[in-house]
């Protein structure tokens, strides 16, 4: 992941720092989670750091922003890159504005997911884990359930569940996205 | 007068239209001139009733279900506000068959009260098993938690109560209380349900924690997929805050409680209690090795109470009601009630709360009403993707712990997944297994590498490859997961395959296609 970055010192010290990446709305949010821990505890906002950081940047991370957020909670680059890549809502590659997760689990999956996801693939002409190349939709994995099994099978679409989908109104939500 | 008409705001019922529902009551009442209020209430469960709308009338709630937008201007002309003739009237709640035989208890209030007010929350009973709590001591509460049988509901089904007297019992300046809300299991949605339609039940117990063991701080480990539910915790957090139940001065105890929502980033394996506690200390969400207990060295290495929603929300009626009351519901070492979730392939699916006891048939037929497609039911997987097959040979076992485990299930976090008989029990084998190798969160090798070799077997096995030699190669990979896996996820993964292999052998064989 060093597309285009700056160089970095040890230990999380920039030679060039990058805290200016960080919108004054991004530092308002870390700074209201970290108020939440203990003194000394920074790291706990690591998190809900890495989720403003991505809201600001349209929908995902770049290595630059995951630099700035680890100068801002004063630690080590790879304690933010190694979250940035655990965590299944993180983006680290660029990707499309609008998130859409078909859910495959075990409910979804008795109940058509497969061939919903098929025709979701068919229609954006893209696979699970690829943008549209109009940067409108990210064709995102999604391998946990959602807790909506009885609206089976059903989707994601940036936070907001869509369910007892068929081929139609899967078709008509994916339209809706501008 | 003012006629309250629930509309339920929970996520299920809002993606089958309940927000156009309510935005259409409002208005159609607006351009009547009459005086109603809307209350979004949570949803009681019955899911194929949603949305599900009640009137609060003088003879008690009537129930009109499942309505869409376009039925109002009916409802209306039907004058639904005084429990009028309509052809979706279901008539009182309580009259349905579905709650009828329902015994609960943890979910008493939910669907039935506004989640955003205290007023209402106290009204229905609300904060009583607090106010029992500040009369006790702090073992007393401990030992009221034992005595009602409680266990852990998020599926270890550990003792509750001795789970807190450990915290209690350690020396500390500080401790936590925190709640596994990561629910992510196939087929379950009874923590979402709760935090949707009773928040300060959650709140209440988690109150009780505290205080019964000395903490004073607070977190909910939330999923990010479930936005409905942060928002109702919020809002609820911040009503208590209000109404001075938590702060400072806890019900004018002088105590001390805060409590504070986190959010977790999409990982299922943040499940798991030691991995939620690196999850809220910012961390990857990789198991701890236990020992220490979480309970003895847990967030930020402070002794810690980890329990699932279900289980903390069980606590405020146990303290109200008593804990022989308590345990006057269940059989056996299962005492209390269950929130059992039903999905897949079935008729009516939702949210069945009873006593430990009844039978897997009971619930499938009683309640369920069968397959949804009509066809027989070939399979159930109880406790979600980590939980074992179940043949109808079985289904008169009785859900309670240990005799689900006899028939070699688990019963988890009572989430049942039904199959109709076109299900391909190899396939389904090979989805656990897969499963595992996307959420396994790498730290031992049995999970991390036995899974991704798993599914090869089980390809091998459907291409035809050698079969017989690579079943017992399967068999044998399965064994050294459940042994030397750290947690529940490798050691459990294997359980739907070894339940495949036991009861739907014959699924196991070559096909032309996988």
């Amino acid at each position: 992941m060093s597309n285009g970055r700056s160089s970095v010192g040890v230990a999380g010290t920039a030679l060039v720092s990058k805290l200016v990446l960080l919108s004054e709305e991004t530092r308002a949010e870390i700074d209201h989670w970290v108020a939440k821990f203990p003194p000394g505890r920074q790291r706990s906002a690591c998190i809900a750091a890495l989720r403003a950081a991505q809201e600001q940047n349209g929908g995902h991370l770049t290595p630059d922003l995951m630099d700035a957020i680890a100068e801002y909670l004063k630690l080590p680059p790879i304690q933010v890159y190694e979250v940035a890549s655990f965590y299944s809502m993180f983006e680290i590659h660029p990707c499309g504005r609008h998130h859409v997760s078909i859910c495959t689990n075990i409910s979804c999956m008795l109940n058509g997911a497969d061939a919903l996801l098929a025709h979701a693939e068919k229609k954006l002409g893209i696979m699970p884990n690829e943008s549209t190349p109009d940067g409108r939709i990210f064709l995102k994995r999604e391998e946990e359930c959602l807790a909506a099994c009885n609206g089976a099978p059903m989707m994601m679409v940036d936070h907001v569940f869509h369910e007892n989908l068929t081929p139609e109104k899967l078709e008509r939500v994916l339209d809706e996205l501008k | 007068m003012t006629v309250r008409v629930y509309v339920p705001g929970d996520a299920g019922a809002t993606s089958v239209g309940a927000d156009e529902v309510a935005r259409a009551i409002a208005q159609e009442g607006t351009r009547r001139g009459a005086a109603l209020e809307v209350v979004r209430n949570g949803s009681r469960g019955a899911y194929w009733l949603e949305p599900l709308v009640e009137i609060m009338t003088p003879a008690g709630r009537i129930a009109y279900g499942p309505v869409g937008a376009a039925d109002v201007p009916g409802l209306f002309a039907a004058d639904f506000l005084k429990g009028g003739k309509h052809p979706l009237l279901l008539g009182p709640p309580d009259g349905i068959a579905w709650f009828a035989g329902q015994q609960r208890l943890t979910f008493e209030r939910v669907g039935i009260v506004d989640p955003a007010s205290v007023a209402d929350y106290v009204q229905h009973g609300g904060y009583q098993g607090l106010t029992r709590a500040l009369s006790m001591t702090g073992s007393e509460v401990v030992q009221a938690i034992t005595t009602s049988g409680l266990r852990g509901r998020g599926g270890a089904a550990f003792p509750t109560g001795i789970k807190w007297k450990t915290v209690l019992d350690q020396n500390s300046a500080q401790k936590y209380v925190t709640c596994n809300a990561d629910e992510g299991d196939s087929g379950t949605f009874s923590d979402r349900m709760l935090m949707e339609g009773d928040p300060f039940t959650l709140i209440e117990g988690m109150t009780i924690a505290a205080l019964a063991v000395g903490a004073t701080q607070g977190y909910i480990y939330l999923r990010a997929e479930y936005p409905h539910a942060h928002r109702a915790l919020k809002t609820a957090i911040a009503a208590a805050y209000q109404a001075h139940y938590l702060g400072a001065d806890v019900a004018g105890s002088g105590k001390r409680f805060d409590l504070e929502v986190r959010l977790g980033a999409g990982a299922y394996i943040c499940g798991e209690e030691t991995s939620m506690l690196e999850s809220l200390e910012g961390k990857r969400g990789e198991v701890r090795v236990r020992p220490p207990l979480p309970a003895i060295k847990g967030l930020f290495g402070q002794p810690t109470i980890v329990n699932n929603v279900v289980t903390l929300a069980s606590v405020p009626w146990i303290l109200a009601h008593g804990a022989e009351a308590y345990a006057n519901f269940g059989t056996g070492k299962s005492r209390g009630t269950l929130p059992i979730q039903l999905a897949g392939n079935i008729k009516r699916g939702g949210l069945v709360e009873r006593a430990f006891g009844l039978t897997l048939r009971e619930l499938l037929y009683d309640y369920g009403g069968g397959s949804a497609s009509g066809r027989p039911i070939r399979a159930v997987q109880i406790g979600g993707p980590l939980g074992a097959y179940v043949p109808p040979s079985q289904f008169d076992a009785v859900v309670d712990y240990e005799a689900l485990s006899a028939v070699g299930a688990l019963l988890g976090h009572g989430g049942i997944v039904v199959f109709d008989d076109t299900v391909d029990m190899a396939r389904m084998a090979r989805y656990a297994m897969e499963f595992c190798a996307i959420e396994s969160c790498g730290k031992c090798t049995p999970c991390r590498i036995g899974s991704t070799r798993g599914v090869e077997v089980i390809d091998r096995i459907l291409a035809g490859t050698d079969g017989e030699r690579n079943v017992q190669l399967l068999e044998e990979l399965c064994e050294t997961m459940v042994q030397g896996s750290l947690c529940g996820l490798g050691g459990m993964a294997p359980f739907p395959v070894q339940s495949a292999l036991k009861y739907f052998r014959e699924d196991f064989r070559a096909r032309t296609q996988g």
